[in-house]
């Protein structure tokens, strides 16, 4: 199987890493960068929960081939705190509750903080349009929702 | 009790019961630093993938693994073969049965795993699955449960076919596992000769799947130099595989550690021991390395553990005034090929006979039947106590077609139904005894608050004009907390619940228990139990679970049980450090014990201002002086065995309006108002409460697991297995009164299964009212589109002017 030098900058650090021409880039994130947060619900892009910011776009890194992402920037939810101070949107989800087991809230979070550049003061209505690409089992949305809001809320604040 | 400004501040720094205090788990989450099982990475790990069945039921007449094995970076092939001589080629279900590890000479589902690789890699397993060629020999596939009982149904499992007995009960058929009775039927039967009033429904509950957004792995690591294993699992009872592992591996239980670290939600889908989890260990015994198996999606939704799939025939007997006579139900359950569904083991239909639900009912009489049919085993707890859910769905469903066959306001007949305050503790005609309840408060104040009056008139104004609205209601009693062990166990073990706490000398706390968090937030609410219970701060409680090594043994999280057990467990537990600090705090003040009162976070010297000892000198105490005769420390154990299950119960209005061209049913509004007891943290109540209301709404309205007539399942990815996004969910809204259980130490019942349990009749119950003025009494589920409008165009409502 062919393999590829590829380098990218993650979370503001560059990276480098030989992949093969089939190798999923959460898979990179996950095991060669050992990145984890970062999870894998259904390797479909329909779960979102492998959400990650690639070249200011969110993307579901489940279904992008790591050779995509070569000379480029990702930001996942490890990248999302500066200097130990959180982000907003983590801050709003703990705050609000909009969190359980967990396992959603980074795809979440780094598509909440994407969404949020798109769209710094959305209406209910767009916050569930802009997030509906990313499911929740454990919350019934309505706290994560409200912590969009109270985050878009502190963002515009700032 | 606090009064002044000063009592009220030291309350406040404890967060203990009550207090809506911020989570604990949440920081490592929102910073991607929760270790869930598949970030676990060892040195020297390899990955495991299955070989799996493309048919519902075949002969495996051979596998060849030589290409596979050839691959570069492909370390072993294993089959039920290499597994039979360490006899670990079947397991034990929880139920009683045996489910094949590795298909032994025929599968009986699609998906079924058949062979296990084992490789450095994810990408090299995957490919060598692909290279492991099988053989099959298709067999008559038996879907239609309905004909697993016929003389020429296919025999499923040879391997038990001439056993009388599966495991729960005597059987009458091959393809029989159990009947299960409960009631009387004579006296049952006389009720409804002589009843003035009979209905009867045909009500299928379908198959879902719970569907945790983590799927299920785990990674097996064996140490052959000092013989021990430990098991990084998708577990939500840890200390249960700890158990099986060691009766099927043969080590001791003492080498086995069983660790469930961080798990992405579990719904009852990660309490049953998988094929994966075996084969992985197995693997790692046989290569002594360390051995990963995480499954994709679609395995998950079709092999691992799925609930209900029942087909209830419900009959109520009553007078002209509705008050009820009698209850009858008869209910045929496929449970796929193998029974292990995740019962107590006396109970092949867990707690289905809560039927009776909320109302007081004379005489009732229940059977259920479970049938073996070519599909994927299970039939567990999917956010709910055993079966409760199908209990409440058919009470539920039953109240409202009595209701409409009468004439008789669907609330006014819960009403003049309900068990009254001054009843309780009610036993039920099928042997529950309800603890404790307000169940015409709760309704009350339901109808108050949506204007109930108001949304009738609106409805009969919308149906005067030919539009469909639909307004739900379900008046539901839960049992959860399984369970006194004289009646619930499983594998023989006790139903209990543990916990362990340590106070340090400078007054922090670590304790144990032996439950295990998946999103319920545990870390959080035990702290707060302690808090109240010792008055130590919250924020100074370290709450651990999911190491078998270090936790005490508990049968783990479920069933709602964490707060009605586990939470019992831990206020016993403080309550016996309490009392040694008591002793203490005695001998430090050189007072009587009865003397001291106890005070938020000190003992104090009754009528001696200044005379007082906090939990903190007192802990400090106990490691430095102890009183003579007092052994030195400040730690308990408990293990509690319920006296009773607790009965927690609520109320719901659901308000639908449906698009009579499109069949979209759009809900308006959800009101519910649930009763779980004392409540410990309001914010993580409600949370859980939004996520069962959501899980509900997925069920009742899109959720199913089809399969067409060669067994093929047609509802194992996300693409077809309906989950809610954003889009599609309503907005929530809650309330609650406060009815505390009495034998309960805290009061409290327990919560995160109720707005499941509820909200799916509630759902129903919308949508087939909004027919109800048509001569509708029952749709089956799920109420998509498509179905909503087919029966809008059955009934002609669809006629554009
Ligand atoms: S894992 Fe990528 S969308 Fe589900
Ligand atoms: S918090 Fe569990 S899936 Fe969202």
């Amino acid at each position: 199987m062919a393999k590829h030098n590829i380098s990218f900058k993650l979370n503001g650090q560059q990276v480098n890493a030989l992949v093969e021409s089939r190798e999923l880039l959460v898979h990179v994130i996950r095991e060669q960068c050992g990145q984890t947060g970062t999870h894998i619900g259904c390797e479909t892009s329909h779960c979102g929960v492998c959400t990650v910011d690639l070249n200011g776009e969110s993307v579901k890194s489940c279904t992008v081939l790591a050779v995509q992402a070569d000379g480029s920037e990702v930001m996942t939810v490890e990248g999302l705190a500066q200097n130990g101070v959180l982000h907003a949107v983590q801050e709003a989800f703990m705050q609000e509750h909009g969190l359980q087991c967990g396992f959603c809230t980074p795809g979440m979070l780094i598509r909440a903080y994407r969404f949020l550049q798109e769209n710094p003061n959305p209406t209910e209505e767009e916050i569930r349009w802009g997030l509906s690409g990313n499911l929740c089992r454990c919350t019934g949305y309505q706290n994560i929702i409200k912590a969009v809001k109270v985050a878009a809320e502190k963002m515009q604040s700032v | 009790m606090a009064t002044t400004a000063e009592d009220l501040a030291r309350e406040d720094k404890l967060q203990g019961l009550g207090c809506s205090r911020k989570r604990k788990e949440d920081p490592r989450f929102i910073q991607g630093k929760g270790t869930y099982v598949d970030d676990v990475k060892l040195p020297g790990m390899l990955f495991a993938d299955m070989v799996r069945s493309p048919y519902a039921h075949a002969r495996i007449k051979s596998i060849n693994k030589d290409k596979a094995l050839a691959l570069p970076g492909v370390h072993a092939v294993l089959t039920a073969a290499d597994l039979k001589p360490l006899n670990l080629h079947w397991m034990p279900t929880l139920a009683g049965d045996v489910q094949a590890v590795l298909a032994d000479e025929k599968v009986h589902l699609q998906y079924q795993e058949v062979a296990v690789v084992i490789a450095d890699d994810r990408y090299i397993a995957a490919d060598a699955v692909e290279l492991v060629e099988v053989e099959y020999e298709p067999l008559p596939v038996l879907v239609d449960p309905h004909k697993a009982l016929d003389d020429d149904a296919p025999i499923l499992r040879e391997d038990i076919k001439d056993k009388d007995n599966a495991g729960q009960g005597p059987r009458k058929h091959p393809n029989h596992i159990f009947s299960w009775e409960v009631g009387e039927q004579e006296a049952t039967s006389r009720a409804f000769d002589e009843a003035e009033v009979v209905v009867k429904e045909e009500i299928y509950y379908p198959r879902v799947h719970p569907s945790p957004l983590e799927t299920c792995g785990c990674v097996a690591s064996f140490d052959k130099v000092k013989g021990s294993l430990m098991v990084y699992i998708t577990s939500q009872a840890p200390h249960i595989v700890r158990t099986v592992v060691s009766m099927l591996s043969g080590l001791p239980e003492s080498k086995v550690r069983i660790i469930s670290p961080d798990i992405g939600g579990g719904f009852g889908n990660k309490v049953g021991i998988y094929p994966g989890y075996v084969t992985a260990i197995v693997a790692s015994i046989v290569l002594g390395r360390p051995v990963k198996w995480v499954e994709d999606r679609m395995e998950h939704l079709s092999t691992t553990a799925w609930a209900r799939d029942y087909y209830m025939t419900g009959e109520l007997a009553a007078d002209k005034n509705g008050r009820i006579k009698g209850l009858r139900v008869n209910v045929l359950a496929d449970h796929g090929a193998f029974n292990s569904h995740a019962q107590p083991t006396k109970w092949p239909a867990g707690f289905f006979s809560i039927c009776t639900g909320s109302y007081d009912i004379p005489v009732a009489y229940v059977k259920v039947d479970g049938v073996y049919t070519n599909k994927a085993p299970g039939g567990v707890a999917y956010r709910c106590s055993f079966r409760v859910t199908e209990a409440v769905y058919v009470i539920e469903r039953m109240m409202d077609v009595l209701a409409q066959k009468l004439g008789i306001d669907r609330m006014e007949l819960r009403m003049r139904n309900f068990v009254k305050p001054e009843q309780f503790p009610y036993h039920t005609a099928l042997g529950w005894e309800l603890d404790s309840g307000d169940y015409h408060t709760a309704l009350t104040k339901v109808l108050k608050a949506v204007d109930y009056e108001g949304l009738i008139k609106e409805q009969a104004e919308k149906r005067s004009k030919g539009e469909l609205m639909g307004i739900g209601v379900t008046t539901f009693t839960e049992v959860v907390g399984a369970g006194p062990s004289r009646n619930c166990d499983i594998l023989g073990v006790g139903m209990f619940d543990s916990a362990e706490i340590r106070v340090h000398p400078t007054g922090s706390v670590i304790a144990r228990m032996g439950t295990i968090s998946q999103g319920q937030g545990h870390q959080t609410t035990y702290a707060q139990i302690i808090a109240s219970e010792l008055g130590i701060p919250s924020d100074e409680i370290q709450i651990e679970e999911g190491d078998t090594d270090t936790a005490p043994y508990g049968l783990g999280t479920y069933g709602s049980r964490s707060t009605p057990v586990g939470g019992a467990a831990t206020a016993m537990a403080a309550r016996k450090i309490h009392d040694k600090a008591r002793k203490i705090a005695a001998h430090l003040l050189e007072a009587s014990e009865n003397d001291l009162e106890w005070d938020i976070d000190r003992f104090k010297v009754k009528g001696v201002p200044g005379a007082e000892k906090t939990m903190k000198e007192i802990a400090w105490a106990a490691y430095n002086r102890p009183p003579e005769g007092l052994e030195p420390g400040l730690e308990a154990v408990n293990y509690y065995d319920p006296p009773n299950f607790t009965y927690p119960f609520g109320a719901y209005l659901c308000v639908v309006d449906i698009d009579k061209y499109t069949g979209e049913v759009k809900v308006r509004r959800f009101y519910a108002l649930d009763d779980c007891g004392t409540r410990i943290n309001p914010m993580i109540i409600e949370g859980q409460i939004h996520g069962g209301l959501n899980e509900g709404f997925a069920v009742a309205m899109g959720q199913e697991l089809p399969f067409d007539a060669e067994g093929n399942i047609l509802g194992n990815t996300f693409m077809d297995y309906f989950i809610p996004t954003t889009m599609e969910t309503p907005h929530w809204e809650t309330d609650y009164t406060v009815t505390p259980s009495p034998h309960h130490p805290l009061g409290a019942k327990g919560v995160a299964e109720s707005p499941h349990v509820g909200s799916i009749p509630c759902f129903t119950s919308a949508v087939v009212n909004a027919f109800a003025h048509k001569g509708v009494t029952h749709m089956n589920m799920p109420h998509t589109s498509f179905r909503v409008w087919q029966k809008i165009h059955e009934l002609s409502l669809d006629k554009r002017e």
